[in-house]
């Protein structure tokens, strides 16, 4: 037989598959449990012992994309027959749909701001590190190390001036506002990842460009961001999970206009008793975009996630 | 095509100096080749003719007009890379285009299709048109970055030491074709190697370099008749050039320190006794390694004579070169 230290054997294999199944498992368990609580009615969601088996129900979907006003037994026979589901739904417990909830709108915020931010992040970055990575930038270490330093606190310890500036210049539960800020708080981690990816990338390709023609942004453009898409497709999956799933900024700064899922999702459980569906609903439904966003740049991960250890 | 002119040109990346007061004329269609071991200041030149680094001091004209302040686009050079240049993203055929398709050069798209396939034919990858540049070796490659500066017709090719990646082979016929290509279009080239059959074969003019300074210029075989100094005497001939202190011989000229005997300045047969400690045989020339009082002295057999192991012959240097003690070429007779 022969031995090769590259090479695992079958029964390594096999031992290392299990491991990695182990814990996908564990780490899936909660997200199951979510997604099985919204499919839940709330009695069943509150049941003791918990229930494994259960009748899937849209109850939890309906409740979190709508308001609902008890009525009284004889207006609700009084009622036309229920135009849909949703109707027949609410129905059943007493109750009638008054109106659409807020949570379509806030989610739309969270998409606004979260990949409004990312976006604006990774733009800002990606030139300001190409111009530390190519250009003699008087101070440049300096400078790095400042952008740096923006992130060794934690941002909330500045919460309170952030508000107070905020409410001053009009930028409170605005939309731009929480751009700008998830911005600021991502800017610096954007620069440094970028830098070094755009480091890696071998000046001579630019400089084979601007000798064949091509201006420099030409070649900026046409050579060094296809050749630094893993890292700016890393860098953007970095940024849009911070922006999505802040908290902290987005209960303090918005209220209204701007807030963003993560704020309005709690209070959902205020409204009308322990709605854990409507809420395990919403947490599904919250999940789904960067899980979108990341699938659709998984093939510039791997590379980007070791940081350039894995070499094509 | 056009003429190339360095004039006092110095170039420093801090404290290191890379070029020192350089004069360079690359003549109209001419094929020059410069030589010089690495950190001699080889790639710098190149990089300064076609604008990637800016001068520090002295003048470069092409073609007549002073580029100094010209950008790399507007100045009409091709350049092939010492490594890397072909862009991993895009395949053989994308890369082979990508200077034809640029804002410049604004190529018409059968012209464009013309020329990729020419080029392609004449470095013998039509086949690999399609494949992603990654997809090839490192020879594959090279052949690829060469043909990106082929496609086009600039006022010179700028190449630093394209071939030196190459197999034994590939690199005869690539030297080969690239001489014949630029005999053909009347091209001018500055080419560096530090391969001397290159610089010998291909080249009009040989330049030479040592630590920044051009220390001589000429046609290949003044570099190698006449060369100026023990250095430039180094850098051509095989085997390389033998130095000896000039007392182990009986004549010598005025001052000389070292004798320097290339193969053909050594007559066999009478002089001083050396042994011989090995022999060569290489095939197309035979090589005798001899000790002469202590001093290793490497030459080559002569047709129809045989050597043994141990055994003793007799040599003389036949108008050798003289170098004085800093190494320079003395130009007296020997006395
Ligand atoms: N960008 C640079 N920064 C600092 N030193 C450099 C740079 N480019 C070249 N040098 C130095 O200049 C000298 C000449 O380099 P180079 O022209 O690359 O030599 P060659 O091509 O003949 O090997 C070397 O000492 C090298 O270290
Ligand atoms: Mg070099």
């Amino acid at each position: 037989m022969s031995f090769s230290v590259t090479e695992a054997t079958t029964r390594q294999k096999w031992m290392a598959g299990t491991l990695v199944i182990l814990y996908a498992v564990i780490s899936l368990i909660p997200l199951v449990w979510i997604l099985m609580t919204g499919l839940k009615t709330p009695p069943d969601s509150i049941s003791y012992p918990p229930k494994v088996m259960f009748e899937p129900s849209l109850e939890g979907y309906v409740n979190l994309f709508t308001t609902r006003t008890r009525v009284s037994k004889e207006t609700l026979e009084s009622l036309p027959p229920p135009a849909n589901f949703a109707e027949e739904i609410v129905r059943n417990r007493d109750m009638v749909i008054a109106g659409p909830s807020k949570f379509g709108q806030r989610f739309m915020n969270s998409v606004i701001i979260g990949f409004g931010s990312t976006f604006l992040s990774v733009f800002l970055g990606t030139l300001a590190a190409y111009a530390f990575s190519r250009f003699r930038i008087p101070l440049a270490d300096d400078l790095l190390f400042f952008i740096l330093s923006t992130r060794m606190m934690p941002p909330i310890a500045v919460a309170i001036p952030i508000f107070l500036m905020y409410r001053n210049i009009g930028l409170s539960d605005t939309h731009l506002g929480m751009i700008l800020l998830y911005t600021a708080v991502n800017i610096s981690l954007a620069v440094w990842l970028l830098k070094g990816f755009i480091d890696e990338i071998p000046r001579e390709y630019e400089e084979a460009a601007l000798i064949d023609g091509y201006t420099r942004f030409q070649a900026f453009y046409k050579v060094v961001l296809p050749q630094a898409a893993t890292g700016i497709a890393s860098t953007a999956i970095f940024c849009l999970i911070f922006a999505w799933n802040e908290y902290a900024f987005a209960v303090l700064l918005t209220s209204g206009t701007a807030q963003t899922a993560p704020p309005f999702i709690p209070t959902i459980i205020g409204v009308g008793g322990l709605d854990w569906p409507a809420v395990a609903a919403g947490a599904t439904l919250f999940l789904i975009p960067v899980m979108i966003f990341t699938i659709m740049l998984r093939k510039h991960l791997l590379r980007g996630i070791t940081f350039g250890a894995v070499r094509k | 095509m056009a003429e190339v002119v360095l004039s006092s040109v110095s170039k420093s990346f801090g404290s290191t100096i890379a070029l020192e007061d350089v004069s360079l004329t690359v003549p109209d269609g001419a094929f020059v080749v410069l030589l010089g071991p690495t950190g001699a200041g080889k790639t710098t030149m190149l990089r300064l003719i076609s604008g990637l680094e800016r001068l520090d001091a002295g003048d470069i004209h092409i073609g007549g007009r002073k580029v100094n302040t010209e950008t790399p686009a507007q100045r009409d050079v091709a350049m092939v890379f010492q490594q890397y240049s072909l862009y991993p993203h895009l395949t053989v055929r994308q890369n082979l285009e990508f200077p034809l398709r640029s804002p410049i050069l604004n190529t018409a798209e059968d012209e464009i299709k013309r020329k990729v396939n020419e080029v392609a034919d004449i470095l013998q990858i039509p086949h690999k048109l399609d494949n992603k540049a990654t997809e090839l070796s490192g020879g594959e490659m090279q052949r690829v970055s060469i043909g990106r500066a082929l496609v086009r017709d600039p006022s010179i090719y700028l190449m630093d030491e394209p071939l030196s990646s190459l197999d034994a082979k590939l690199r005869t016929d690539l030297r080969v074709e690239l001489k014949r290509i630029q005999a053909n279009l009347g091209a001018t080239f500055l080419y560096v190697t530090h391969d001397q059959i290159e610089a010998m074969t291909m080249a009009t003019h040989v330049g030479v370099l040592n630590e920044g300074k051009l220390v001589q210029f000429g046609t290949p075989r003044e570099i190698y008749e006449n060369p100026n100094s023990i250095y430039v005497a180094s850098r051509l001939g095989l085997p390389r050039i033998n130095i000896l202190p000039s007392e182990i011989f009986s004549s010598s000229a005025a001052g000389a320190v070292t004798t320097g005997m290339r193969p053909e300045h050594i007559r066999q047969g009478s002089g001083a006794s050396a042994e011989v400690v090995r022999v060569e045989h290489l095939g197309d020339q035979t090589r005798l390694h001899l000790t002469l009082q202590g001093h290793e002295i490497t030459t080559l057999a002569e047709p129809g004579r045989s050597y043994e192991r141990g055994s003793e012959i007799k040599i003389e240097p036949k108008d050798p070169l003289y170098f004085d003690e800093n190494g320079n070429r003395i130009f007296g007779r020997s006395i």
